[in-house]
Formats: structure tokens, sequence, C-alpha cells
């Protein structure tokens, strides 16, 4: 197997090598003078941190850094999020960067950029330290495919000894984190170094712009391949005090396949080594002062879960039905009450904002396409929503309970969530109390018609008997 | 009948004006309101106080039933129920048209059903109505909760409909009575609390309509009551097979009145209209079709309805011909022509095939051996053996004891109403002896006849008393009561202890009913509140353990195997795999083909490779077994096997019950049957549990649902491989692997 990789790499090289001669476009009076990258592999969450030391060597100030990605990666990266530090060690304080994605015309084998907006331009000579950390989900690649309940999940992680980037980089190292020592095989790329579950490429020196170098490593990742591939979040407002929240998941074990046979007696009597890849437990994060929490699915409750209340923060611990093996499935609802209070606000300028949490409760999940549905209440008009990073908006209409003109509902959709994206988001609306007694006032007339009714019955039969 | 009614009912609401309130009240009101239109008149304040009875009665028995609710959870309980929750699903998804022409290809495979003409619809266009006007109405509901409260609320609506039935055949306070015992008779309740969604839930209401309806058509013999209750048989027919005891029941019932000599006009409209327009209307439903006029079970009705006719004709001749001989002669000759020509038609119909036999769930009614000889797929559900002593009493209690008494009640005033209700209740007290299951059918009239013993003996006792305390005030207040008060009175004074008996019965029959009351509302809440798809126990502290295994298996089925894989176990998980797993079964609840089911039975009872040519010539891909041996639950599949062996060896002779039996013994230990040991049930439910130890300090593979130490440890399966077991092992379900490569 160790030769099929070298031979990859070695074709990859020369095409990289290849590339090294086009001209490059990108302003080449910036250049790197220390890059480090830590890569953590501990999860099927991989986060990469970076750090550059960025210089300005042209004569005009540079206020935009790039960053390149391979198109592979591209699609895979879920958040980007640069900072700068300023300040003397002690004082240090981060300020957040902005990431926009760039378009170059002439990027070598399709390479993605992404730029970072720098708060003050770079002069000449000068040189500032950035703070990158992405993320990337889907990007470690079970091998083999299909495992027993015996073995252990392998995978695969593809990336670059070398740092991708339109810069020149004077120096630079990877680092990358296994979650075990157990790695099977790892592409070398001298000087490389591997000791317990750190694995150290470089460091490099002196590589031209767009310097790439394939590497492979292969190892061991047991930890819970939990992927939810549609979660829909509807948030339900109600204005008599509480905010109803509905989440349907559709989980799935992304990792290693399983294949054969599950025996439950080798699952229960040696919980240490079969089923080493598969989970049971879940842990959502739900706001303090959650109530009325359901978990259930299609064909009903599902009475194996534990909800644990704290001032900051509640706790569910939720199992699915039975444990979920490679390419597994499971579907479920969770449902909860919120007070208002803690949500709802009423802005400056009159209009009332829902502020809430974007993301997926469930801890160190990926959700490749979530929905948010925010309900307003009957009657509130001219919705707007402000998310901190781009999703897909539009409205709808739903019914519930008593609804004459129906409810107004504000979806917004985002593709390849991770727990980065638990940030709040807001929704302002209009709304005017008087909507509230309409319902109230409906029912009681319809009872006090029936009572009307019924006295009316009465007396018209007494009358009717005399 | 209505005529001899009032008079009491004359007496009984003469006596409430309370003297005490009826001075005070004016001055009260007047005191609070200018107008005195709000003063309640005594009719007035009897029917609020019917009302308020009513009204709470009505809720009593919707709230009885809500234990299920809430010891477990708002679900579709048992095996039947999943299947008509499944179609009503379909219904409200795909509409009317879609569901009428549904063949189902997920069940009966390869053959499939045609759903649409082999149900009752009755039940699912009943809650599938309910739910589109629930959601006109902007009530956000889902099926499953419509269909959880159907039968709760059918129920209650059955309630009214006692208390109307119950004032028909007797009075007022006999209704009242009679809501109240059946709102929480055990009878009832065991098929209609919340989550049994199955027919019975609405049919006993639709059944209590018809005969209701009828009665009163026979009582003033108008013919819109005829056609209201021909409109109640058709709401029957589409709702639950057992229509064929009205059908049976109602001529029978015309037929005692006719030899009794009480025809009259009123029973000629009342019948007839009710017989043609309900037939015609039972044609409509695809499932009963031509039944009316070609089935031998209902051919009683048609017979009765000739009947009818000669009698109409004998009347009418004998208004023509004054000669009395004549007539007698006359009379002789026609009916004896009739009763031949009928006799014959019967004949030549029954041999040319026209009409079709008695099926033998039919003549297991009236002979309960039938079925144990002849149709083991029936005997070998629970709920068609003969029923104990004990379950009677577990289901009626004191009503057992009433009944009589409300029969001797009803013998001693007899009016085509109280013949009607004492043949009801004699009839299906029978059937319910003959099966469990119809112990719901004999409930309705249990409960109205013992509510006319309750209410006549309440009725009598408190007259007695109310004689007496007016006695002494006033010695002129005996003229105003009524003649029987009166003569209860001058009983009286013959009899000074009466008083102190009267209200010592009175006690006697509060105690009794207070009683019936803490042992209905404990048997709600013990034994028939249990979904038995999530079994329930007390752990070692005493805390309660759920075993959620039959849902955990069919949610696995349903999320991680192929959308087309065919599963196959016995028929009694079928509608469940169907509809919570959602995959293709083999055989299911809906045993109409013999056959099949004996396939599957030889499949199981014979050796894998056996088997697995069977398994292999039905496309079957997971084979599900159900097993208790971890937990100690006994029915499952290893207690059915030998139905299996029976259903099995009743078509397909190769399989003989006797090779699994040693001397006559069905065991699983060691001293089993070798073929026992080795046939495919046996392995799919042990396999690899002689690993296992289940309790403290006994071997591993001890079976703890039958205290026994497994024979065969050592399973090795070469066919199948285990797919996925549940965390008790209550579910097992295994993959057929495909056939080796041959090359």
């Amino acid at each position: 197997m160790a030769i099929p990789l070298r031979l990859r790499a070695a074709v990859s090289i020369s095409i990289f090598a290849l590339l090294l001669i086009l001209p490059s476009c990108s302003a080449q009076d910036i250049q790197v003078v220390n890059a480090e990258r830590r890569i953590d592999l501990t999860s099927h969450i991989i986060k990469v941190f970076l750090t550059l030391k960025v210089e300005n060597t042209g004569a005009s100030p540079a206020s935009e850094i790039l960053l390149a990605f391979p198109p592979t990666q591209v699609d895979h990266l879920a958040v980007v999020k640069a900072q700068v530090a300023t300040g003397k060690r002690k004082k240090k304080t981060y300020t957040p960067l902005d990431v926009n994605p760039k378009e170059l015309p002439d990027a070598p084998n399709g390479t993605k950029y992404l730029s970072i907006s720098l708060l003050n331009p770079l002069a000449a000579g000068e040189a500032v330290t950035l703070e990158v950390l992405c993320i990337l989900t889907h990007s470690l690649e079970p091998f083999p495919v299909e495992i027993s309940q015996s073995e252990s999940q392998l995978v695969y992680y593809h990336d670059s000894a070398l740092i991708l980037s339109p810069y020149h980089i004077k120096q630079q190292i990877t680092f990358i984190k296994t979650p075990t020592t157990k790695v099977e095989s790892f592409t070398v790329v001298d000087p490389t170094h591997r000791a317990g579950t750190e694995l150290k490429y470089g460091p490099y020196n002196d590589r031209p712009p767009h310097s790439y170098s394939p590497v492979i490593v292969h190892l061991e990742n047991n930890s819970p391949f939990a992927v939810v591939e549609e979660l829909v979040r509807e948030v339900e407002i109600s204005h008599w005090g509480s905010l109803q929240i509905t989440e349907q998941y559709k989980l799935a074990h992304a990792g290693a396949r399983h294949k054969g046979v599950f025996s439950r007696v080798e699952y229960q009597s040696r919980p240490g080594h079969s089923g080493v890849s598969s989970f049971r437990h879940l842990l959502a994060r739900l706001p303090p002062r959650v109530h009325s929490v359901y978990y259930r699915d299609e064909i009903g409750n599902i009475s194996s879960s534990r909800l644990r209340l704290g001032a900051l923060k509640s706790e569910l611990e939720i199992e699915p039905r039975y444990p979920l093996f490679g390419g597994w499935k499971a579907t479920f609802v969770i449902g909860y009450g919120l007070p208002l209070e803690d949500f709802l606000f009423e802005s400056p300028d009159g209009k009332r904002y829902l502020n809430f949490s974007y993301g997926c409760p469930l801890v160190e999940t990926v959700v490749d396409k979530l929905t948010i549905k925010v309900v307003l209440p009957e009657g509130s008009k001219e919705p707007s929503a402000v998310v901190p990073f781009p999703v897909n908006q539009y409205l709808e209409k739903k019914y519930s309970y008593l609804d004459v003109v129906g409810r107004t509902v504000v979806v917004l959709e985002k593709n390849n969530v991770v727990p980065e994206h638990n940030i709040p988001f807001q929704v302002y609306y209009h709304f005017n109390p008087i909507f509230m007694l309409a319902e109230p006032l409906m029912l009681t007339s319809v009872f006090f018609l029936l009572f009307v009714t019924c006295v009316a019955y009465l007396h018209i039969d007494l009358s009717l008997r005399k | 009948m209505v005529g001899k009614s009032e008079p009491i009912n004359g007496t009984a609401k003469s006596q409430p004006p309370p003297s005490p309130l009826s001075p005070k009240s004016p001055d009260l009101l007047s005191g609070y309101f200018s107008f005195k239109s709000l003063k309640l008149k005594t009719k007035q304040q009897e029917l609020l106080i019917r009302v308020s009875i009513l009204c709470l009665v009505y809720v009593l028995a919707f709230v009885t039933r809500l234990f299920s609710v809430l010891r477990y959870e708002s679900m579709i309980h048992e095996f039947d129920p999943y299947f008509n929750y499944r179609t009503t699903l379909f219904l409200t998804e795909k509409g009317f048209y879609e569901f009428w022409n549904w063949f189902d290809s997920e069940s009966w495979y390869p053959l499939g059903r045609i759903i649409g003409g082999t149900l009752y619809p009755g039940l699912m266009v009943t809650a599938a109505l309910l739910y589109w006007g629930l959601r006109f109405l902007r009530f956000a509901v889902h099926i499953r909760e419509v269909c959880v409260l159907t039968a709760p609320f059918f129920a209650s609506n059955t309630t009214i409909l006692a208390y109307f039935f119950g004032k028909e055949i007797w009075d007022t306070g006999a209704g009242l009575v009679a809501a109240a015992l059946i709102a929480i008779c055990p009878g009832y309740i065991s098929r209609s609390v919340a989550g049994s969604y199955d027919n019975e839930g609405v049919a006993i209401f639709a059944l209590l309509l018809t005969f209701y309806l009828f009665v009163k058509a026979v009582n003033t013999g108008s013919l819109s009551w005829g056609l209201a209750s021909a409109f109640g048989y058709f709401y029957m027919v589409s709702a639950w097979g057992g229509y064929v005891f009205i059908i049976n029941l109602i001529p029978l019932y015309v037929l005692v009145l006719l030899i009794t000599g009480r025809y009259s006009m009123r029973l000629y409209v009342a019948y007839n209209c009710m017989y043609i327009l309900g037939m015609l209307l039972a044609m409509q439903i695809r499932f009963v079709g031509f039944q009316h006029v070609q089935s031998g079970e209902h051919m009683a009705a048609m017979g009765v309805f000739f009947l009818m006719q000669v009698f109409y004709l004998l009347d009418w001749l004998k208004h023509l011909l004054s000669d009395t001989k004549l007539f007698q002669a006359f009379l002789r000759m026609t009916v004896t022509s009739a009763v031949g020509v009928g006799a014959v038609a019967l004949g030549v119909g029954t041999a040319s095939g026209y009409i079709s036999p008695w099926t033998g769930r039919f003549y297991s009614l009236l002979d309960p051996t039938y079925a144990k000889d002849h149709i083991p797929i029936i005997a070998s559900v629970s709920e068609h053996q003969p029923t104990a002593w004990s379950s009677f009493m577990f289901d009626f209690q004191i009503l057992l004891f009433l009944f009589p008494a409300g029969l001797y009640f009803c013998f001693k005033r007899l009016s085509d109403a109280t013949i009607f209700i004492v043949m009801y209740g004699l009839t299906s007290m029978y059937f319910a002896g003959v099966m469990v299951r119809l112990i719901l059918v004999a409930t309705p009239a249990v409960c109205l006849i013992s509510a006319i013993a309750v209410s006549a003996t309440i009725k009598n006792l408190t007259l007695l008393l109310r004689a007496k305390t007016k006695a002494p005030q006033s010695a002129s207040g005996k003229g105003g009561s009524s003649g029987k008060a009166a003569s209860k009175g001058s009983l009286d004074q013959s009899q000074p202890f009466q008083k102190n008996g009267a209200i010592a019965l009175l006690f006697g029959a509060f105690y009794l009913l207070s009683k019936y009351v803490t042992h209905c509302t404990w048997v709600t809440s013990e034994a028939y509140s249990s979904p038995s798809i999530v079994l329930a126990a007390r752990g070692a502290h005493g805390n309660r353990v759920i075993f959620d295994d039959y849902r955990e298996a069919y949610f696995w089925l349903r999320q991680n195997t192929p959308p087309d894989a065919k599963v196959m176990s016995w028929w009694d998980y079928g509608y469940q795999i169907t509809a919570m797993g959602n995959r293709t079964v083999i055989v299911d609840n809906n045993t109409w083909n013999n056959t099949h089911i004996a396939t599957v039975g030889r499949a199981m009872s014979s050796y894998e490779d056996e088997a697995y040519e069977i398994m292999r010539s039905l496309d079957v891909d997971y084979v599900l077994v159900v097993f208790g041996g971890v937990t100690g639950y006994s029915s499952d599949d290893i207690n059915k096997f030998l139905w299996m062996v029976r259903i099995g060896g009743g078509v397909f002779p190769v399989i003989k019950e006797p090779d699994y039996l040693v001397n006559g013994e069905y065991r699983v230990d060691k001293g089993a049957a070798p073929k026992m040991l080795n046939c495919l049930m046996y392995k799919l439910s042990y396999y690899r549990f002689g690993e296992l130890t289940t309790e403290y300090g006994r071997p591993p593979g001890y079976d703890r649902a039958r205290g026994v130490e497994i024979g065969n440890k050592d399973i090795k399966l070469e066919y199948l491989e285990e797919a996925f077991t549940t965390s008790n092992w209550i579910v097992r379900i295994y993959k057929v692997k495909p056939p080796n490569n041959r090359w």
C-alpha cells in the first residue's frame, strides 16, 4: 500500500513543481516570514490553527492578505476565522478580522483564495502576526471503507506538508495531532518526525509561492463520526411567554461502514474491544431554564435520555434507540420550551427581536444542512434577519393552533455547520400586542355562544312545554 | 312502552320538589336578581341535574381511558391498531380514492393485499374525518393523537347512547345509571383505552346506536327511526365484522316477537325499513359486498324478512276472510308452504354454491371446540379462547350479580324493548362465554340490564323511605304520592323495620357501587393500560424499568435496511413491522392466507438448510424472532412455537408435532427433542445465548422465561447471520446470506 501512496505523492509533487514555474499574479511584495500550522485530527471535525507572520516587502501598503486552499479542501471548509494580535506579550489583545472569498483570474490548478482584510493597511516593511482558524469537515476518509464490529476505524487524512500560499514562505512547520499513537503510515517529506500523538513536518525553509507537497496520514480515529445530515430547527415565538423549539434530526454515523454481524453479546460483554468506533450517547447543550423537553421519533417516545439543568446551561444526554455503527442512521426529534424573556427583546426603534443561537445543540457534530425556521407570532410584520455569516433566507407561511391569517416564518438555511457556528443571530419584526388577544377572544366568544345557545334552548324548551 | 313509563317518570319528577329549598330560593334570587325568570323550575332542575350528570359521565369515560397515556405515552397499542394507524395515515395523506384502491405490496409478499377491498373502513374514515375537521378548525393536531383518542372519544359517546337506550327501555334513572356503569366497565375499557385504535372502539358505539335506533323504531313504528337505524347499521358494517351479530340478533328478536304474538305494524315498518335499507347500504362496503344475499350467516335475516311478509299477508287476509275455520286452514297451508319454499331455496342455494356456507369463525362461535380441531390459526389467538370465570368477574364484577336481577325486572315488565334487551343480554353472554374478546359485545347489554336492576331497586327503596318520612309529617301526604308508593306505605305500617332495612339496603347498594368504581379504576390502571409494545417492570430498587426493545428493533429495520427488504417473522408481528419498521413482510395479522402462514411456520420449524430453501423462494432478506429468555418475557416465539408447528403441519405434513415433543412434553433444555434443538426457531432464538449469564448463580444460557438451562449452547449458523439484537435481546434480527458464489 505504501508504494501507490508514494507514487501518488510523487506525481502530485511534479505537477506542483510545474506550477511553480508559472508566473504568479499575486502581490509578490508580501512574504510570510514564519508560518506555523497545527492540525488537530482528534475528532472528525478537523481544526487547523495557522499562525502567519506576514511582512510587506514591497513599496505600497497592503490591505489584504490571501489564504490559499486546494479545491478539494474548500468544499469541506466550514469556518475560517482570522484574528490579529496587537500589543506585547501580556497585554495582547485579539481583534477578529473579516474573511471573504476572493476570485483570482489565473489561480494555478483551481486554487481557491480567501482574503483577510486587515484593520490598517500594512505599510511597507512592516510585519503583522495573523492567527487563522480553519475548520474542515468530512476530510477524514475511512480506509478500509467497511469494518467489522471488532475492528477499529482507520482513516486517511490528505493534506500538504507545505502550506499552500500565494506568498513566499521563509520558514514553516506543520504539526499534526493524532487521536492515538496508532498511525498506520504517513508520507515522509524530510524532515518529518513522529513522537507520540504528534507528527511534525518541517521546518522547511524558503519555499516559493504555491508550493505543494501532498501527504497522506493513515491513522486510527475512533471518535464518534456523528453527522447530522439534515437538521430543521423550528423556533416558535409565543408572546404569551414561551419559545417552543422543535429540532428534527437525521443523524448518521459517517465513519467506516459496519460490515457483517452485529453481535449483542460481544457488544455487551466486551465494551472496550467491540464496536469501538460506534457511539451510543450524544450530548445536547441547551440553554438554561429549559422546560418540557421531549425526545422522540416517528414511532414514539425514546425512553433513554437524561436532562441536567444548570444555571448556565442545561445538558440533555440522549441515546438513540440503538448504538450507531458506521453507516447506520437514526432520525429523531428533540423539542423544548424556553422562557421568552431570555430571548426576545425590544430594540430602541420599537421593533422586537429574537436573539437566538444558530447551529446545532449537539456537541461535536457536523450538520450538513441546517434549516432554522423562526415562526413569528400571527400578525407580525416586516421580518428581517441578521446573521453573522452568509445564509440562504426566505419567508414561509405556517398555520398553527387557531390561526386565521397564518404565521410568517423566516427560514434561514446553511450548509456545513459546525459547533463554531453556535453564535447568536437576530430576527427583527414589528408586532402589535393587540394580536395576542385574538385567539383568547375567539375561544371565549365560542364558549359564550355555546352557553347562550344552551340558555336559549332551555328557555325555548320551557315555553314549548307550556 | 312509552305510555307505561310516563306515569313512573311523572312520579319520579313529582317527588323531587324539595320543600325546604323552594321557599328559600325565591327570596334569595329576588334579592340579587330583579327578574324571576332565572328561578329554576322543577323540570329545569331535573334537567340540569341530568345534564350535569351526563356531562360528568362523559368526561369520566374519557379520562379514565387516559391511564395508558399517563403511564406510558400517547402511542398506538398492540398489533391490529398499528395496521389501522398505518391505513389511516395513508388515507389522510393520499385521500379516499387512493385508499379505496390501495394495493399494498408491503405485506403478504409476494402476494400483496388489496387493502381497500379487505378492510372495514369505518374506523379509518372516522378518524380521518375527525382529523380533517380539527385541521379545518385550525387545531394543529397530529393524526396519531387523533387515532389514540378516537376510542376514548367514542366510548364517551357510547355513554350518552347508553343513557338514551336506558331511557328507552326503562326510564331516565336507568339511563343515567347505565351511562355511569358503561363509562367505567372494564369489559369495555379493555378495548377502548387511549391508544387502542381498533375497530371495536367505534364498533361498540355503532352497535349500540343501531340497537337503540331499532328499538326506538319498534317502539314508535316510525319510518324515520327505521331509516336512522339502517344508517346506524351501515356505520356498524363499515366498522367491524361483528355486524353479523346484529344481522342475526334482530331477526331472532323479530321472530321471538312473532312467536309470542307481539307482531305489530310498528315492528313490520321498523324491520323492513331497517333490513332493506341496511342491506343495500351494507353492500356499498367492498369487503362485505353481496354477502347479505349470498352468505349463510346472513340468511336468517332474509328468512325473517320473507316471514314478515307472509305474516302481513295473513293479517290482511284475516281481515278479508270472516270465516275463522277457513282462515285456519289457509294459515296452515301458507305457513307450511312458505317454510317449505324457504327451506328448498336455502337448500338449492347452498347446494349450487350461490349461498356460501358458514365460515369457520362463525362456526367456532356456535361450537367452541370447532376451531381447536379444524382451524389452528383461530385457536392460536389468545383472545379467541373460551372465557374463564375469572375474566367474567374481572370484567364485570358486581354487574355479574346485577345482571340476573335486571333480567328479573325486565321479565316483570315485559315490553318490546325489554324483550330486546333481554335477548341481547342472553345471546351476547353466551358468545362472551365462547370467546374472550366477545365480552366486549356483552358489556353494553350487561350494563343496561344491571342499570335497570340498580335503578329499580334504588327507586323502590327511596320511595319506601320517602313514604315513611312523609307519613308522620302529614297524614294527607299519602294522597299526593303515587299508587305504588301508597301501596308500599301501607306495607310499611305492617312491617315496622322496613325503613331500617331500606336504609341498610341503600347503604349496601352504595357500598357495592363504590366497590365497583374502585375495582374498575384499579383494573383500568393496572391491567388494561399497557400498550404491550413497551414493557414495564419494577427494578431491584423499586424503580421503573422500561423495555422498549420492539421499537428499537423496528426502528433499526426502518433506518438501516434497504427500503425493499423483506422481513420474515411470525404473523403476530407483521402489522407492527410494516407500520413501525416500514418494511415488507411475508405474513401479517390479517391471516387471510393460511398456506402462506403455514409456509412461514414450516420454515421456522425446519432445519436451517431446509428453511434456507424456503426463505430463498420467498425472497426473505431478514428474519425476525422475539425472544424472552433474557428478560423473562413469556409471550415470545419459543412459547408460540408449537402453534407454528401445528399450523405448518396442517398444510405441510412433513412437519409433525410429535417430533418437537418429548413424551408429549414441550421442552427446550437438554431433554428436548433433537428436531426441536436444531430447528430454525430454536437456533435463531438461542444463537450465542449460551455465552450469556442471565441470572446470578445460574449457569450461562439460563432461559429466564422458561426457567431452564438451554439444551443446545453451541449453535452455528450457516445460512444466516446475526444482523441486530436489541439491548434486552427481546427482538433478534438475522440477515439471510446470499447464496454462495458458484465459482
